[in-house]
């Protein structure tokens, strides 16, 4: 920029002029294609909260019209007939509780595994690829794997077999917040341990995970939001059921997959149920996911 | 070890820090078989369609569970015809989120802007499908589709886009919404690749007079390319396998006879959802199977493909700092 003020004028009288606007005119023309470019990013963003609350909004105000405390205590209805979702609440509630206990151990360990045994190991490299690939894989293959290995040897749909799906889909989750979280600790931490006589498994149990005890929890709900609003794999697992069902061995009926069968269907009373059960997942999925930030947050 | 023999008390035996041991790596192992059972117990039970058909079965456009003819094509296409519309809508808006929350957003909006975005992938998927079919859809219809098609019909080639009814379920409709679902994820690699781009190389070119659009274009997305293109294909894997969304809006139709993107088709993932569980034992369930297993495949691959992407990145940075 200084080089244009000193050397202008040694070129002459006319040409400083003619150059200085040139490069006025590429300025404006490069600050124009800014502008344009800022503009459109300005926008962009704009696009994508514009669904967010389109979407919130429209499940709110249709959610809390078929909202009822009938559908909080009643079965599931059948067409045009009065009813809530009571059985398919506590079907989710279940399944999801189940599916949380299952997976949350196992993805624990792997994690732990991952952060404290085998930091760059072929083991490891492999696995947290393996897991990487499992977190982003289409649900719906979970559920055909898992009719694959428990629906159909046995020939029954079972809450058993959706409850698996849903720990399959739960591991993979876990281990990655686990390990991401463990390895955040400062390694400072595990050598006092150590050198204190300390055993490994302690060490980890007392120490490291302790201390990353707010972004493993923060997982482990992120996982619980993840499987609450999963139809999916429990199409052609758990099926569904019109009635309240505690057997595992037995198909049972849960949220998502309810509300997949009433907003297909023409029949008013059970799109306006439909409308409800949206309106709650929704609810518990974002303050879950809310929940999980806030944690993290004030731990950082 | 000989130290921990040579004390007289020893709190825990060895045992326990083996248990513990062989408990982390059998939980990794497990994640390891399991990849292996899903491939496994999928080809098996795909095994009478993969047999009887062979690879033709991707080319067959015959659905047909009376006379138990199985081809996959009408889904496959189904499925790569509403990736691609996500991915046009989703690529460029995600680059847009991604500049305005790292070169423009002032510091404190840039966390709940952020958050609010990413809760748009919190949203389970059900809700966009509910949403989709009740609320955008019949808006899509009147507002645009039939817009469209009273300024396109004769136009050659794009008149045949817009051809069919303009219900608002279809291509068009579950594309557009696999863009809104997948936009969060596109966004946020692409903004989490941004913020590793050298503040010393940004500021070298702010400093010699470029605006915020030539910083982003010529230094932060050179520099960023394997990763924006990894979290490209991130996109892609989702919108591949998503299920309950498209299943709502794509009209479950199994014909293929017109390129129109208003017509109602039908992707591998919404034939899963609604023929799978009333599908009977045998051939018709062995095809679906083996439509699973094709999924799965897809997205390995590009899932694989996006990992080793923002691999790269990860280890460039490395090298150039």
């Amino acid at each position: 920029m200084s080089d244009t003020t000193t050397t202008a004028p040694s070129a002459g009288r006319t040409s400083p002029n003619a150059a200085y606007a040139a490069r006025a005119q590429r300025f404006a023309s490069r600050k124009r294609v800014d502008q344009l470019a800022t503009g459109l990013a300005l926008l962009a963003m704009a696009f994508g909260l514009f669904w967010l609350f389109w979407i919130l909004i429209q499940t709110v105000v249709l959610g809390i019209a078929g909202l009822s405390f009938a559908t909080l205590t009643e079965m599931t209805p059948g067409p045009n007939e009065e009813g809530g979702l009571a059985n398919a609440i506590y079907g989710s509630c279940l399944m999801v509780g189940l599916a949380t206990f299952v997976g949350t151990p196992i993805g624990i360990m792997a994690g732990i595994y991952l952060a404290e045994f085998d930091r760059t190991g072929w083991l490891a490299n492999v696995t947290r690829f393996v897991n990487d690939i499992l977190l982003s894989a289409p649900s719906i293959v979970i559920g055909l794997f898992v009719y694959a290995i428990a629906v159909n040897p046995v020939h029954t749909f079972s809450a058993f077999a959706g409850v698996l799906a849903l720990a399959l889909i739960v591991i993979p989750v876990v281990i990655r917040t686990t390990e991401n979280m463990l390895q955040l600790v400062p390694p400072g931490l595990r050598e006092a341990a150590y050198a204190l006589g300390s055993p490994k498994w302690k060490v980890i149990i007392s120490i490291t995970l302790k201390s990353a005890r707010a972004g493993v929890i923060t997982g482990v709900l992120l996982a619980v939001a993840r499987i609450a609003g999963e139809t999916a794999p429990l199409l052609f697992t758990a099926l569904s059921n019109q009635f309240w069902t505690s057997s595992l061995g037995q198909p049972m009926a849960s949220l998502p997959v309810t509300i997949f069968k009433f907003a297909m269907s023409p029949y008013e009373n059970w799109q306006k149920l439909a409308w409800a059960g949206v309106f709650l997942i929704t609810l518990a999925v974002l303050a879950l996911n809310i929940a999980a930030r806030v944690l993290t947050r004030t731990k950082n | 070890m000989a130290q921990s023999l040579s004390l007289k008390r020893p709190r825990s035996g060895p045992w326990a820090d083996q248990l513990f041991g062989h408990l982390a790596k059998g939980s990794a192992f497990l994640t390891l078989g399991l990849l292996v059972a899903i491939l496994g117990s999928l080809t098996i039970s795909a095994w009478p369609a993969i047999e009887k058909y062979g690879l033709s079965f991707l080319a067959n456009t015959a659905w047909d569970p009376v006379k138990e003819e199985f081809g996959g094509l009408v889904m496959i296409y189904g499925t790569i015809a509403t990736s691609v519309i996500a991915l046009v809508i989703a690529v460029p808006v995600s680059f847009g989120i991604a500049m305005f929350l790292t070169e423009l957003s002032p510091a404190w909006l840039k966390r709940p802007l952020g958050t609010a975005i990413e809760l748009l992938a919190a949203i389970p998927s059900i809700v966009y499908g509910m949403w989709g079919l009740l609320v955008f859809g019949p808006v899509l219809a009147t507002y645009v589709q039939q817009p469209l098609q009273g300024l396109l019909t004769g136009v050659p080639f794009l008149g045949a886009l817009v051809s069919g009814a303009p219900v608002g379920i279809g291509i068009l409709s579950a594309g557009i919404i696999l863009a809104i679902m997948i936009i969060p994820f596109i966004s946020s690699v692409m903004r989490d690749v941004f913020e590793v781009t050298p503040a010393l190389l940004k500021e070298s070119a702010y400093g010699l007079g470029a605006t915020t659009w030539e910083v982003v274009s010529k230094v932060v997305l050179p520099y960023t390319k394997a990763g924006v293109v990894g979290g490209i294909m991130l996109g892609l894997g989702r919108a591949i396998g998503e299920t309950m969304a498209v299943t709502f809006v794509i009209g479950n139709f199994n014909q293929l006879d017109s390129l129109s993107l208003f017509q109602a088709a039908n992707s591998i993932t919404s034939a899963l959802a609604n023929e799978f569980a009333e599908a009977g034992q045998g051939l018709h369930q062995a095809a679906l199977m083996y439509l699973g297993l094709v999924l799965f495949f897809i997205t390995f691959v590009i899932l694989s493909l996006s990992k080793l992407l923002l691999a790269q990145l990860r280890k460039g940075e490395g090298a150039k700092t």
